[in-house]
């Protein structure tokens, strides 16, 4: 067995996983600073969308971009009820997006029950070096890549980008040169539940959909978004990197447990030496 | 159910009666008896809710059948449930609430070995008496607490012989839950394995929110061995069926579990990818037994589901009729009773015969060796007949030592 490929390959699906349960906190969180504590109940609904979808007989594909829409639009729906009346208040959206994520836990779990639920994706596997990997987990390494150049290219090189930049960077000035900021903050939320929920919905097949599965993955989006630093794509993707190569290395090297301490030991100590971030001693940007 | 004011105001101080109606009682000459009360504290809600709603309802039919047959020692039954909302501080609460403000005879519940720990002491103090039906680690010594699930000993002896001797798993790969189920279970394992001349290459521990097995996949491709044992748990874990059916695949490589099916892990995975998985339990629906169809259709009725029953369901069936028995060799609901009764009180239940063993509070019962199907139902293998709890005999004399209230961990070289 190839064992450079091996490790490559171990590294590349953490690094996924990583991307994929943060993308959508580093645009929630690292751009419009809302604590949301119900990202990883995103995530969830991400992936019962999906679950849905594919009972009603879509196929996985059309499925997986479906329930990043309805996210989406849950996202609009929470951010119009809720999260608009607390921009600025931290603690205060703390709380409301902790009731939140108990909510939804509460009612996927009376809807769905408590158990867990997939969709299999039916690619078999393929052979890396000797290695039997799951097809789907490069679908997966695929689908996280695109979804963060997609978003980068998005916020860059688009007109709409600049004005969402602009209304992070200051909310008067670009409210001042005509702008909906309003509108832009509703935008900015729900695209980034999409995000959220394609990623949930993406994990499905090899991870399944639980109520109670926000929990596994809340945690990890806070310390890659947060570890990020101030640039928000660029910080999440380079502390994506970091814990992914982390993580890979060691779990396969050692075991799993010594990947989750690792992770979690370096994360602390980079907060040490780097308060602000990985990005925290950059120039301001993407 | 309807809710009369009396269980309304009970549902908000924290227990629900889930009082057999009154015209049950009536024509079974009940209604005027005093009741022998009891309490089941389980999780309705949270995030462990799932090994609980099928026991709720088991121990809620156990119940009504005894009162619709003239019930325990002339009088009723009164069955208080408790949603513990998979919080132990709840358990600690609504165990303390059942023993003084409710005065019950005997408590029944309790999922985790976390729950059960904090149950026990509570009973303790307040000279209860408690039944746990819920399959663990094995160790309790306990006159007031007693075990109706399985323990490692049990299981593994039927199991371990199974796959090493007969299909020929000698070299085995442990993959089990990072908690202390998993850490005793997987020593268990090594020592069945080591002395029936097996090897076992590997144990790895899995914290209970890991989900990416990607490491895994990739160190057994590494060790080939002959066959996986998984005591893993969870919600998290279930995510390893997936990604070993989409990689190495049950072909090429036995999977046999300790917990697989328990959490109703075959219902959740597509057929395919709990095809060929080997179990060890004290009960499963495909059973096959006139027994066990039997009970498994009184619970369809009884509750409307037709959906897997399983062993957690099974077991709070199991448990109230243990200690109903108990009850009435004793002639009393009292606990101390009750507990000189235990020893030898013996029941025909849907898996087979059941024992209690008066040494150590555990349960002697018949283990079932079974493999899934492709339709999500197992196929009956063997049956070991009445497996004594060895691990926690070796440990445990409660003759010798009534007072003993220790979990013990047993040491193996």
């Amino acid at each position: 067995m190839d064992t450079l490929l091996v490790y490559a390959y171990q590294v590349a699906f953490s690094f996924s996983i990583f991307i994929l349960i943060s993308l959508g906190l580093a645009v929630i969180f690292g751009m419009m600073k809302v604590i949301n504590l119900a990202q990883g109940e995103f995530i969830m609904l991400g992936a019962y969308a999906c679950v849905v979808c594919s009972a009603v007989g879509l196929p996985l594909w059309l499925a997986v971009p479906l329930a990043g829409v309805i996210v989406g639009a849950i996202g609009i729906l929470v951010e119009r009820t809720v999260i608009r009346f607390l921009y600025g208040r931290v603690l205060d959206t703390l709380l409301a997006t902790w009731g939140l994520s108990l909510f939804l836990v509460g009612i996927v779990t009376t809807i769905a029950g408590p158990q867990s639920q997939s969709v299999p994706a039916d690619l078999g596997g393929v052979s890396l070096g000797g290695l039997q990997v799951p097809a789907y987990s490069l679908v997966m390494i695929g689908g996280a890549c695109a979804m963060l150049l997609g978003t980068y290219a998005l916020w860059r090189f688009t007109s709409l980008g600049l004005i969402v930049r602009g209304t992070m960077q200051n909310p008067e000035m670009a409210r001042a040169l005509g702008t909906n900021t309003s509108m832009i903050y509703m935008f900015t939320f729900g695209f980034g539940s999409a995000l959220t929920g394609l990623a949930g919905a993406l994990l499905v097949p090899l991870f399944g959909a639980a109520p109670t599965m926000g929990l596994f993955y809340i945690a990890k989006a806070f310390i890659a978004v947060i570890s990020g630093g101030p640039w928000p794509l660029l910080g999440t993707l380079s502390a994506s990197s970091l814990y992914g190569t982390i993580d890979g290395v060691i779990s396969y090297a050692f075991s799993s447990v010594l990947g989750e301490i690792a992770v979690l030991l370096v994360a602390i100590v980079m907060l040490r030496l780097l308060p602000q971030g990985i990005t925290g001693r950059l120039r301001k940007g993407l | 159910m309807k809710l009369s004011r009396r269980q309304f105001t009970k549902l908000a101080g924290g227990g629900l009666a889930f009082a057999s109606l009154p015209l049950t009682l009536s024509k079974a000459g009940l209604a005027s008896e005093e009741p022998i009360k009891v309490a089941n504290i389980l999780d309705q809600t949270g995030g462990l809710n799932i090994y609980s709603l099928k026991q709720m309802k088991a121990v809620a039919m156990a119940v009504d059948e005894i009162n619709a047959a003239g019930g325990l020692l002339g009088r009723p039954i009164e069955l208080i449930f408790y949603d513990a909302q998979s919080n132990n501080q709840l358990y600690s609460q609504y165990a303390t609430q059942a023993l003084l403000r409710d005065q019950v005879h005997a408590i029944h519940g309790g999922v985790t070995s976390s729950s059960r720990e904090v149950i026990r002491p509570i009973v303790q103090r307040f000279q209860g008496f408690y039944v746990y039906n819920s399959l663990y680690e094995g160790g309790v010594c306990d006159r007031r607490h007693l075990s109706t699930g399985m323990v490692p000993g049990q299981q593994l002896d039927a199991l371990v012989p199974y796959v090493v001797n007969e299909l020929g798993g000698k070299k085995g790969y442990i993959l089990a839950a990072d908690y202390n189920y998993g850490h005793i279970t997987s020593k268990w394992l090594q020592k069945y394995i080591r002395d029936l001349g097996g090897e076992d290459l590997a144990v790895e521990f899995i914290p209970l929110d890991v989900s990416n097995f990607a490491p895994v996949i990739a160190r057994l491709q590494d060790a080939k061995p002959d066959v996986v044992w998984s005591a893993l748990v969870g919600a998290a874990h279930m995510s390893f069926y997936r990604q070993f059916h989409a990689t190495i695949g049950k072909d090429n490589m036995m999977l046999a579990s300790t917990t697989y099916s328990i959490g109703r892990e075959h219902v959740e995975l597509t057929p395919e990818e709990g095809e060929g998985i080997v179990i060890a339990t004290s009960f499963y629906d495909g059973l096959g037994t006139p027994a066990a169809e039997d009970f498994i259709q009184r619970f369809h009725d009884y509750t409307g589901e037709t959906d897997y029953i399983g062993e957690y369901g099974e077991s709070g069936y199991r448990g109230l009729a243990l200690w109903a028995e108990a009850v009435r060799r004793a002639g009393s609901p009292e606990p101390e009773a009750v507990m000189d009764a235990l020893g030898g009180t013996a029941v025909e239940g849907a898996g087979g015969l059941y024992t209690i063993d008066g040494q150590t509070n555990h349960t002697t019962m018949n283990i079932h060796i079974a493999v899934q199907d492709a339709d999500r139902g197992f196929q009956a293998i063997r049956t070991f007949e009445q497996q004594p709890p060895v691990d926690t005999q070796l440990v445990c004399n409660l003759y010798e030592n009534p007072n003993d209230t220790t979990q013990y961990v047993v040491e193996i070289d």
